[in-house]
């Protein structure tokens, strides 16, 4: 309580203390969230295969985490010989640093107005959401992470790991393009980078959000997200099948723990993003002042966390959903799947957005309008071409 | 090909819903097979004699050679086993054990057979090899009773 004091007793600490708070907030909550998702999705696989996942620690296996994480602890740090030692120390940081960093983006809710001391401080619901080249941060921290799996892979002295390293690399390049092509059709009809920007023209309801203007957008995002985040069907990196466990196998004890975390985080921060820039970010599916309520802006924060959190965990069950249905691609699909289908399907997506900005500025409703059934449009053909490839494929056995 | 996609999906979905089919183990155990090859017992008659006569039949029969017995004379005042010889020493090395039930099918006597018992974890290797005190029926397991798929085997 001192310390409280003594930060609110002076207006520049004040500066201070805000971010110094929140930075603490985002930090718990992130950290916070990785053994919550990993019991949610070992949970949630354990019902699909009809089994009933971890149930031993704690009531409902709710401990299981918290314990395996102790048991990461005391396991042996080894380090094989061979490895060049300081690379192999650096590369989880590099991988766990990043994913923390990009987080940071996420606008919560709307800005909150306080009075401490007579003077009024707008605090945003948000680390770094005001920064200009906002977006971009995310993509920025997102490739440095890759740093950390390419590293991981290269230094770990194994051929397994170099394998995983340089499937990574390749896989993260091809994807992280499909990845921003989605985006830039967003970019195009909102005109800016900055995250507050990009959610505040989602408000009002759900048929602002981006998902209904760019299905096509949406569709190519998440599906370069499973790939950015090296989760089934794309986690090629570590496929266990052929390369042992990828850029990790060398990896024990505390630095497995931080690419363990890292991955999760990840996703954490991909679904916030996704959340964001397509499904309306922090806004509910109706704004509340459309139906005559008003909300003071507590509530309205609360409210901003409700819908991100629960946005966010509605993709992560998708993101389980996906990894215990589908099987891994292989190498190749994959690498077709980003520069043959998503390159081209991407530009023309673009094009389309870009002519129906260009024709129709200032008529929002027409242009929703032509938007939604140009990525319809565009799905329904995309699947055609998909079904035409699969009746060619198998042609010779039906 | 979306549509394949949305029906994956979807079954994976109703997965979620349909019962369990793991069971609790420590707590809830499947029911074995009558035929099931668990821990070997050593059978007795229903006066306390035991069966096995120390022909040394499985021994032989045991691909692994996991069967070492040392036979002795009964006294005829105070039998060990029904017949005129029994095994002194009769052991198994469940470690090199392979579970064929060659003992079993081998022994003339049905004295040694395989039992429902297969929580065999131990500490220690020694552990592992089994002694006649180990495996010989005790009463309150009711000696005497020929196993089951000898009198009526499952086909
Ligand atoms: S089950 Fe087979 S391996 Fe085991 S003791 Fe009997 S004969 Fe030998
Ligand atoms: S167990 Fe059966 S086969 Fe083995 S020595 Fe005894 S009587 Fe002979």
């Amino acid at each position: 309580m001192k310390l409280i004091d003594w930060l609110l007793s002076d207006p520049t600490l004040v500066y201070l203390t805000i971010p110094l708070v929140k930075v603490a907030i985002i930090f718990v909550v992130l950290v916070g969230s990785v053994p919550v998702l990993v019991l949610f999705e070992r949970k949630l696989i354990g019902f699909i295969q009809q089994r009933p996942g971890p149930n031993r620690v704690g009531p409902w296996g709710i401990l299981q985490t918290l314990v395996d994480g102790i048991k990461l602890l005391l396991k042996e740090d080894f380090i094989p010989p061979g490895a060049v030692k300081p690379i192999f120390i650096l590369a989880p940081l590099l991988a766990l640093v990043p994913a923390m960093l990009s987080v940071t983006i996420i606008p919560w809710g709307p800005p909150i107005q306080v009075t401490i001391d007579g003077i009024a401080h707008t605090i945003s619901l948000g680390l770094a959401d005001g920064i200009s080249v906002g977006i971009l941060f995310y993509f920025a921290a997102t490739s440095i992470g890759v740093y950390g799996i390419v590293l991981a892979g290269w230094s770990s002295n194994n051929k397994y790991s170099l394998l995983g390293g340089i499937r990574s690399t390749a896989q993260l390049i091809s994807y992280e393009l499909a990845l921003s092509l989605g985006l830039v059709g967003v970019l195009l009809l909102v005109g800016s980078f900055e995250i507050n920007a990009l959610v505040d023209s989602q408000a009002g309801g759900f048929w602002n959000w981006n998902v209904v203007k760019q299905p096509m957008g949406f569709l190519m995002f998440l599906v370069a997200g499973f790939g950015e985040t090296n989760r089934l069907p794309f986690d090629l990196p570590e496929g266990e099948s052929e390369l042992g466990a990828g850029f990790h196998t060398e990896y024990s004890s505390m630095r497995f723990a931080m690419f363990f975390m890292a991955e999760y985080m990840n996703i954490f921060t991909f679904s916030a993003v996704i959340s964001t820039l397509f499904l309306g970010g922090f806004h509910g599916p109706i704004d509340p002042a459309l139906l005559g309520i008003e909300v003071n802006q507590w509530i309205a924060a609360a409210f901003g966390v409700f819908w991100l959190g629960g946005k966010i965990i509605a993709l992560f069950f998708l993101f389980v959903w996906i990894r215990a249905t589908f099987p891994r691609l292989r190498y190749d699909q994959m690498m077709n799947l980003s520069w043959k289908v998503f390159f081209p399907l991407g530009v023309v997506n673009i094009m389309l957005t870009a002519g129906i900005v260009a024709f129709a500025p200032d008529q929002p409703a027409v242009q929703t309008g032509a938007l939604f059934v140009a990525g319809i449009a565009q799905i329904v053909g995309l699947d055609a071409i998909a079904n035409a490839a699969k009746r060619r494929a198998l042609g010779h056995v039906s | 090909m979306l549509a394949d996609f949305a029906k994956g999906m979807l079954i994976t979905f109703r997965h979620i819903f349909k019962p369990r089919v793991t069971v609790e183990y420590p707590e809830v155990k499947r029911p074995q097979s009558p035929i099931f090859r668990g821990r070997h017992i050593l059978q007795r008659y229903e006066n306390g004699l035991e069966r096995c006569v120390g022909c040394a039949l499985c021994a032989a029969a045991c691909p692994p050679e996991a069967i070492y017995l040392e036979a002795r004379e009964n006294d005829p005042a105070a039998p060990v086993s029904a017949g005129e010889r029994y095994s002194e020493v009769y052991q198994i090395h469940l470690l090199r054990c392979i579970w064929c039930g060659f003992c079993e099918e081998a022994c003339p006597e049905d004295a040694i057979v395989m039992g429902p018992e297969f929580e065999l974890a131990n500490y220690s290797r020694r552990a592992f090899v089994l002694n006649k005190n180990d495996m010989l029926d005790t009463a309150d397991k009711g000696f005497g009773t020929p196993p089951d798929l000898i009198v009526n085997f499952p086909l």
